[in-house]
């Protein structure tokens, strides 16, 4: 069993494989399962992705609140229009993103990739590029076995909770499976996998969480979007050969250490950063009668 | 490691808003249906730390009143739960409480009705992923992704040695165990996460022990 990136990577490079078919070996090793069941229950998964993204892009979705919905609609609209300034694909990526926690805040059905406020990320990407690579179905299968073993490593090393690490251990671990996932479905070694992941939360790091009134829509939707941006530019990065100077396993880390450092305000208990804002506040009154701050 | 599955992190499939907050309690409030066994009449629950701060938006109270009707993540009935706890008569309150607890999302669950009733405190760790800290005053470690035998018993020598035989002897593999007691001598708590579930004829020897006092199971 893999603990850390490196050993991931040397596992991966050593039986000359793909980080995705580590992660499918130790996740049969682990449960019992075989292969079929394993990627059965993944495909499963992508099939709710793949549902959540058409919905936000093809529906118009309204949370109960009314703060958040129909952004990654809108964003299809512009690129119909041919003007995106940060190309077709970038554009995609956020428009799917966006759609994605578009459901989830309207209490939809989604997948928690690797939680829910970070849904976006990793279905965002893959559904864009899945327009640019062509991937099989078993490819974009494998994307997500390769977002799970980078998840992983993070989620037992670090965390993947706002509650206990801020933004940067949900949107922040989500964008760097991303990108070393998106660096694999796209021909490139375990090792730019990892530079990749490196890059993409060297990015994120201190990013807090500080949902408006509580909810898991303002600011969490739009980070998304630029989660989903990150890990495509780190991803090149990594694909061009730029190393992270700092490990991969280093900055996961840092990323822990940061978050143990984080006051309770901004770790999703809607006290502090934007919820504190005084929109932020004057939205929350709102939306419950009363500020929460004054029950 | 607190996380032994890639669908730990690639799922749950999931009514949203919040793995944390929306999915983990769902499943704490599925636990503590499945030990009690049945429909309650009440359940009293307690919200701490983020939670407390956050469970509206997040849609916490409806997801941990869904696991309590035995809904899973994915079930959409979870949108309506309180509605439908209200019609079938289960009593519901919710309390914000101010201490701090070592988890940020905290949930204290009691259910029951005339005859019984259970205590638990979940957390809820992320991605969905919970663990069951408290039962009726035990300390324990529940992740709630196994099947697991929950062994009232007394604080005697040959009490694992009676329960671990009878397993064995059904070819039931032990994959995490913990013992625990309120006090030396008294009443005892032994948790068992198995690989398999395990048939009544197994539950109905092992509530044969004179040592044992009750034996609840929990299926996967």
């Amino acid at each position: 069993m893999f603990r850390n990136v490196a050993e991931l990577i040397e596992l991966a490079e050593s039986k000359k494989c793909k980080i995705s078919e580590i992660m499918i070996e130790q996740e049969m090793e682990v449960t019992g399962r075989t292969r079929d069941e394993v990627t059965s229950f993944m495909d499963r998964n992508l099939t709710v992705m793949e549902e959540a993204v058409l919905r936000g892009i093809t529906e118009d979705v309204k949370s109960h609140s009314g703060l958040t919905g129909g952004d990654g609609k809108l964003l299809q609209d512009y690129i119909k229009r041919g003007k995106s300034l940060s190309g077709d694909l970038m554009m995609d990526a956020v428009s799917k993103a966006m759609a994605t926690n578009e459901v989830n805040a309207a209490m939809g059905t989604i997948c928690a990739t690797p939680t829910a406020g970070s849904a976006g990320v990793v279905p965002g990407t893959l559904f864009a590029l899945k327009e640019k690579l062509k991937p099989t179905r078993e490819e974009m299968i494998q994307y997500l076995f390769t977002a799970g073993a980078f998840g992983f490593v993070v989620a037992n090393n670090a965390s993947i909770s706002g509650a206990a690490g801020g933004c940067q251990a949900e949107v922040g671990s989500a964008t760097g499976m991303a990108a070393a996932a998106i660096v694999e479905l796209a021909g490139g070694t375990p090792s730019q996998a990892a530079e990749a992941m490196a890059i993409a939360l060297k990015n994120m790091l201190g990013l807090v969480c500080d949902p408006v009134a509580g909810l898991v829509e303002v600011p969490c939707v739009k980070r998304n979007a630029m989660g989903a941006s990150n890990a495509i530019v780190a991803a090149d990065m990594a694909l061009a050969g730029i190393v992270s100077r700092i490990p991969c396993d280093e900055v996961i880390d840092a990323m822990y250490k940061i978050g143990l450092s984080m006051p309770s305000a901004l770790r999703e208990t809607a006290q502090g950063g934007l919820a504190a804002t005084p929109t932020g506040r004057e939205l929350e009154a709102k939306i419950f009668g009363i500020p929460l701050n004054e029950k | 490691m607190k996380y032994k599955s890639v669908f730990d992190i690639i799922g749950p499939v999931m009514i949203g808003p919040s793995s944390s907050h929306t999915a983990g309690a769902a499943r704490i409030g599925r636990v503590a249906r499945h030990l009690f066994g049945r429909k309650p009449d009440f359940a009293r629950i307690s919200f701490y730390g983020s939670f407390a701060k956050t469970y509206r938006g997040h849609g916490t109270d409806v997801a941990i009143v869904g696991g309590i009707l035995d809904y899973d993540t994915f079930d959409t009935r979870i949108v309506d739960a309180l509605t439908i706890a209200k019609q079938e008569g289960i009593a519901i309150t919710m309390t914000e409480e101010d201490a701090i607890t070592d988890h940020p999302n905290t949930a204290r669950v009691i259910i029951g009705d005339s005859e019984a009733q259970i205590e638990l405190v979940g957390i809820s760790i992320g991605g969905g992923k919970i663990e069951i800290t408290e039962l009726n005053g035990f300390d324990l470690r529940l992740s709630g992704n196994h099947p697991a035998l929950l062994i009232v018993h007394n604080d005697k020598y040959g009490a694992i040695a009676g329960v671990a035989n009878i397993l064995a002897k059904h070819e039931i593999n032990i994959g995490h165990m913990e013992v625990s007691r309120k006090e030396k001598g008294k009443e005892a708590l032994m948790v068992i996460e198995i690989d398999q579930n395990v048939d009544g004829v197994i539950i109905d020897e092992l509530n044969s022990l004179p040592i044992v006092q009750q034996v609840v199971k929990i299926h996967d």
